[in-house]
């Protein structure tokens, strides 16, 4: 069956002509920004000067953002964009462990659903729980991964770039040719530890001198059997082996790319298909007597495209067009494990975008922008009493820029409109309609020094899920939106030397305020098994962002040093008679950062990246029964590229948490201890 | 180029070095005392334990003990007791009783029940049962409740069963299916009354009590009573058993029934939700808690229906008026000996809830902080070592 379904929608993406978004460098708003094909050459092995165009831009960048390039990416030896996240500031990633775990990422503690997930310029749904699994996005072929704070500060973007608290921006690799080449080739094979393989194939083709295409495919397996230590000092020390989490997966993508001198167009077809085991919550068990067996199915697909058109030095037009299909099936059977209880559920969502964004330059300081989105999401599910619900949403949204001197503003404002049908009459919503606000501005106080002041402030708010609102028996439609408000304010620092030792340095802090208001939790009814969601809650998060990065050149080394620190104070504030009013959010440390080295010589490439997550709670009751211990994770790659002919080999070796920490994100889902890959690329 | 190498290398090393020394062997969580009145005589019961049920995948159920004899309240005990218990106590602790001189747990989503010595709380055995749900105790045997009966052709039509346990060997000895997803049970006559609740297979709970005959320990009948049923009591002076029925949590409500076992009939019932319930001399303590979607709010309800005359008291048990400051009554029980009304608060399931102590009159002695979600209870004789 699914291999029915790719080539139709790989041909349904081919008849689309749809095309590029404005994407990091492109939404610069309206000027110059050097191209991707300048800045990164795929068969380039070694030159740290490619990451250097994050310099650049963060400084100029308004709303805070942070950015790595595929080469940074790819020494970090990790395998999913939620491993790279985790060495941002201001974030934290929910991690069930290992490659099949759930990993989704909350930033600056507003919660994972406020997290716009963007892949190509168009943003990744999940009307049904309001997460994406950024586990199931694997590095490769991953050009570049941006987090911004608030909002991408562009103005030629849709409505749906605003309608999120903070925003991902994963970017795939648009091809590029050396001289007179017409295909690029990148073979790869990974093996490592828990039986994990992971071939890869990448094929770039160059149609004509505007048109050319991207094939990519790569498939994963793992048994996910990791071992692991509960240990009590003075008490019990036991090692265990994770079951039941492997995961097979087959990711495949094909892209097509094509510009005029007016036009600059992209479309894509996605399909991810899997299978993996859900391996549970580890608690206490008679040992042997029972092993868990529950299983999930998942096909993801989707077609995208974008096209932007640049009619006159006033006019730009930016349209996306988006069709998405999610399966999903859970089995939980107790023919297998005889302690569960029957689960035998199929969900299936489709989504439809569309997106058009004008924007008029009116004079070279001061440019506006106006978007409207239109989206439309279904959920089927064979749940008993299922209402089957569809959710329209429309966007619209009105912006401004204006560059004066060394004063940056930006504006604007964002319209919504929800309406919900469902199947069953009594179930029915009424229509929502909000706006809401963004300010952005910055100030260079010096023309000479790339020294900058920022401010942000942006009130946005979350729909409730569709799962909130209609799963049976737990859903809640009574249920109102939940909202953030965010005031940051900021400074970045640039320095370029063109000589000597320090050949970058790039440093910015951010503090900020952030509400969230009306917090959709899940709230126990007459027992603890049956739950249901309602708007309680009100958090209060201060914080400090600091990310560094310095670049360093000592005769034929290179050096890349990057440091990010955060601290976060996220305060439940809902009850005050409660005796936990104050207490700290779940799983939100007070202290956590990152440091990666990196560094490269003649034909060798090395990495170390550091992780430390503080003491945090696993309950906002901050009482001992729910500390969680700090842990700290150590992460080697070492690489070296061989040239034979006109191809290039890179081997590389990585080793994941070198010392072997026994640690967990989320309670009772212990994470892997050391553990190693080789990979080997082809690249022709 | 070499001295600068060299820099970097020990830069490195002395920071990896630094990273890698500094982890921490986690402690065993002690036990917190509190003391929350004064010493107390006491004749036959000298402390109670309280069973905490944790949430669920949190595997955070843990033992409360109260010492009559020291007015101390001591939280979390059971993983300071038992280093060794890889661990500590499991996944949702659903049940709790003293049986000669050993005490029993049910730990739910662990699937076994925990033997402990009822005066140190020290680890016995583990008898496996997966899915269990409640005990009861009759002559030498312990019956433990359980959802995880044989699964015939339909997956999702899987029926509970009934452990039969050996107390002196400590080992499963026989089985009886039942209904679906069976919950509390009671002896009467030499038979036990099983409360089946169906609540795997919303909508389609199960409304009926299953009897088993205790000499054979065959499934001998059914009673149809209300479905979902939850919770049951035993009135072996007027042969009546009390089985609350939880309702569907939306148009029908939460009720008592009323069976007579000499006739195996349902002759009444109570109108009064029910969340769990206790008898002591001739008062049925009932304490509720309902929530209603329509009005997003829970209604807490804390009645006594005198068995011996047949009537619902026109007040509640308490009578201070602090029951407001309860946010959601869950476990309840009554000392027999002094008339204690002791009543947990549960409050939002993940944090710590509360046990309140009122005197027989209704008014509050005592409350202290529990573990997560505070369940049940059990009188011990002995005094705790």
């Amino acid at each position: 069956m699914r291999k029915r379904t790719f080539p139709h929608l790989l041909l349904s993406a081919l008849i689309c002509l749809t095309a590029h978004q404005g994407g990091l460098f492109a939404s610069e708003g309206n000027n110059d920004g050097l191209t991707m094909e300048e800045v990164f050459i795929l068969n380039d092995s070694v030159a740290l000067d490619e990451v250097v165009v994050t310099a650049e831009h963060t400084a100029r960048e308004v709303a805070p953002v942070q950015q790595m390039q595929g080469k940074q990416l790819e020494r970090l030896a990790v395998h999913s964009v939620a491993d790279a996240l985790r060495y941002y500031s201001g974030i934290q990633i929910k991690d069930y462990g290992g490659i099949g775990g759930l990993k989704t990422v909350n930033v600056r503690s507003m919660g994972s659903q406020h997290v716009g997930i963007f892949f190509d310029g168009v943003q990744l749904g999940n009307a049904q729980n309001g997460t994406i699994d950024l586990g199931r996005y694997s590095l490769d072929n991953m050009e570049s991964i941006a987090l911004y704070n608030g909002q991408k500060s562009s103005i030629l973007q849709s409505a749906k770039d605003y309608a999120s608290a903070s925003a991902v921006y994963m970017r795939t690799r648009k091809p590029s040719f050396l001289s007179t080449r017409r295909n690029n080739w990148n073979i790869g094979l990974k093996a490592g530890s828990f039986d994990t393989y992971n071939p890869s194939l990448l094929w770039e083709h160059r149609i004509d001198s505007t048109t050319s295409s991207s094939i990519s495919a790569e498939w994963l397996t793992t048994s996910g059997r990791y071992p692991f230590t509960l240990q009590k000092r003075d008490g019990y020390d036991t090692t265990m082996v994770r079951r039941n989490g492997d995961v097979d997966a087959l990711r495949m993508e094909a892209a097509l790319f094509g510009h005029s001198t007016r036009t600059d167009w992209r479309a894509k077809a996605y399909f991810y298909n899997s299978e993996r085991g859900y391996p549970g919550a580890v608690v206490r068990e008679s040992p042997g007597q029972l092993s868990h067996q529950d299983r999930q199915w998942d096909t993801n697909a989707f077609v995208q495209g974008s096209l932007r058109y640049d009619a006159s030095s006033h006019y730009t037009l930016q349209t996306l067009a988006k069709y998405a299909y999610d399966y999903l099936h859970y089995l939980s059977d107790p023919r297998l494990d005889v302690s569960t209880m029957y689960i035998d559920n199929h969900f299936r969502q489709q989504e439809a975008y569309v997106s058009a964004t004008h924007l008029f330059t009116l004079t070279p300081w001061i440019s506006l922008s106006a978007a409207t989105d239109l989206q439309y999401n279904t959920l089927d599910a064979d749940l008993t009493d299922f209402v089957f619900p569809s959710r329209l949403t429309a966007l619209a949204s009105a912006a401004t820029s204006v560059d004066w001197q060394r004063f940056r503003f930006l504006g604007s404002m964002l319209f919504t409109h929800v309406d919900e049908s469902t199947r069953l009459q009594s179930a029915q919503r009424g229509t929502f309609n909000r706006l809401t606000p963004t300010l952005i501005a910055s100030w260079k106080p010096f023309e000479q020094t790339e020294w900058n002041l920022r401010a942000l402030y942006k009130k946005i708010f979350r729909m409730p899920t569709l799962n909130d609102l209609y799963y049976t028996f737990i859903g809640n439609v009574n249920l109102k939106p939940e909202y953030t408000t965010q005031y940051n304010l900021g400074t970045t620092y640039a320095l370029k030397p063109t000589e000597g030792i320090l050949r970058r340095l790039e440093i910015q802090t951010d503090v900020y305020y952030n509400t969230v208001k009306d917090k959709i939790i899940a709230m126990p009814t007459s027992n603890q098994f049956r739950w249901t969601m309602i708007n309680l809650g009100y958090v209060e998060i201060k914080g400090i962002d600091v990310a560094l990065q310095t670049d360093w050149m000592t005769e034929f080394v290179g050096h890349a040093l990057r440091l990010t620190y955060t601290f976060q104070q996220a305060k439940d504030m809902t009850d005050p008679q409660s005796p936990w009013y104050g207490g700290q959010i779940p799983y939100i440390p007070w202290n956590s950062g990152s440091v990666v080295y990196s560094g490269d010589w003649n034909k060798w490439a090395w990495n170390v990246s550091f992780i430390y997550t503080g003491e945090r709670y696993e309950s906002v009751a901050n009482i001992t029964e729910n500390h969680s211990q700090p842990w700290y994770t150590t992460d080697l790659s070492l690489s070296r590229t061989f040239g034979i002919r006109s191809f290039a080999l890179r081997s590389t070796l990585e080793v994941n948490n070198l010392f072997n920490q026994q640690y967990e994100v989320v309670q009772c889902y212990p994470m892997p201890g050391i553990n190693g890959r080789i990979k080997l690329n082809l690249i022709i | 180029m070499t001295r600068s190498k060299h820099i970097y290398l020990i830069l490195l090393l002395t920071l990896l070095a630094t990273f890698s020394s500094c982890h921490q062997d986690e402690d065993i969580i002690p036990s917190v005392q509190e003391k929350v009145t004064s010493p107390e005589q006491t004749a036959q019961i000298k402390g109670f334990y309280v069973l905490n049920e944790g949430s669920m995948g949190s595997n955070k159920c843990t033992l409360d003990y109260f010492d009559y004899t020291t007015g101390i309240y001591s939280r979390n005990i059971f993983a300071e007791r038992n280093p060794g218990v890889v661990q500590e106590l499991g996944d949702v602790g659903n049940d709790i009783s003293i049986y000669g001189n050993k005490l029993y747990a049910v730990v739910n989503c662990s699937h076994f029940v925990e033997v402990m010595d009822a005066r140190t709380a020290r680890h016995i055995t583990q008898i496996s049962i997966p899915n269990c749900r409640n005990i009861v105790f009759d002559g030498p045997y312990a019956y433990v409740s359980s959802y995880a009966g044989p699964v015939l052709i339909d997956p999702n039509a899987r029926l509970g069963y009934v452990a039969r346990i050996d107390t002196a060997t400590l080992q499963v000895v026989d089985s009886c299916t039942v209904g679906y997803q069976p919950e509390q049970m009671a002896v009467m006559n030499g038979k036990l009354y099983v409360a089946n609740s169906g609540g795997y297979r919303a909508p389609n709970y199960d409304s009926r009590v299953s009897v088993i005959n205790l000499n054979t320990f065959q499934h001998e009948k059914d009673i149809d009573v209300a479905i979902n049923l939850h919770r049951m009591v035993s009135d072996k002076k007027r042969g009546k058993i009390y089985v609350s029925s939880r309702g569907n949590y939306a148009e029908t409500g939460s009720d008592i029934y009323v069976i007579d076992a000499s006739s195996d009939n349902v002759v009444g019932s109570l109108s009064v939700p029910c969340s769990s319930m206790t008898l002591s001399g001739d008062s049925l303590y009932i304490v509720s808690s309902e929530w209603n979607n329509a009005s997003a709010s829970y209604k807490t309800t804390f009645a006594i229906y005198d068995v011996a005359r047949g009537q619902l008291l026109p007040h509640s048990f308490i009578t201070d008026g602090s029951e407001t400051s309860i946010d959601k009554p869950y476990g309840l029980a009554v000392n027999p000996e002094n008339g204690d009304i002791l009543v947990t608060d549960a409050a939002d399931y993940i944090t710590p809830g509360t046990l309140r102590c009122y005197d027989k009159r209704g008014a509050l002695r005592w409350k202290v902080m529990t573990g997560d979600i505070p369940s049940s209870i059990a009188f011990s004789p002995f005094s705790a070592k």
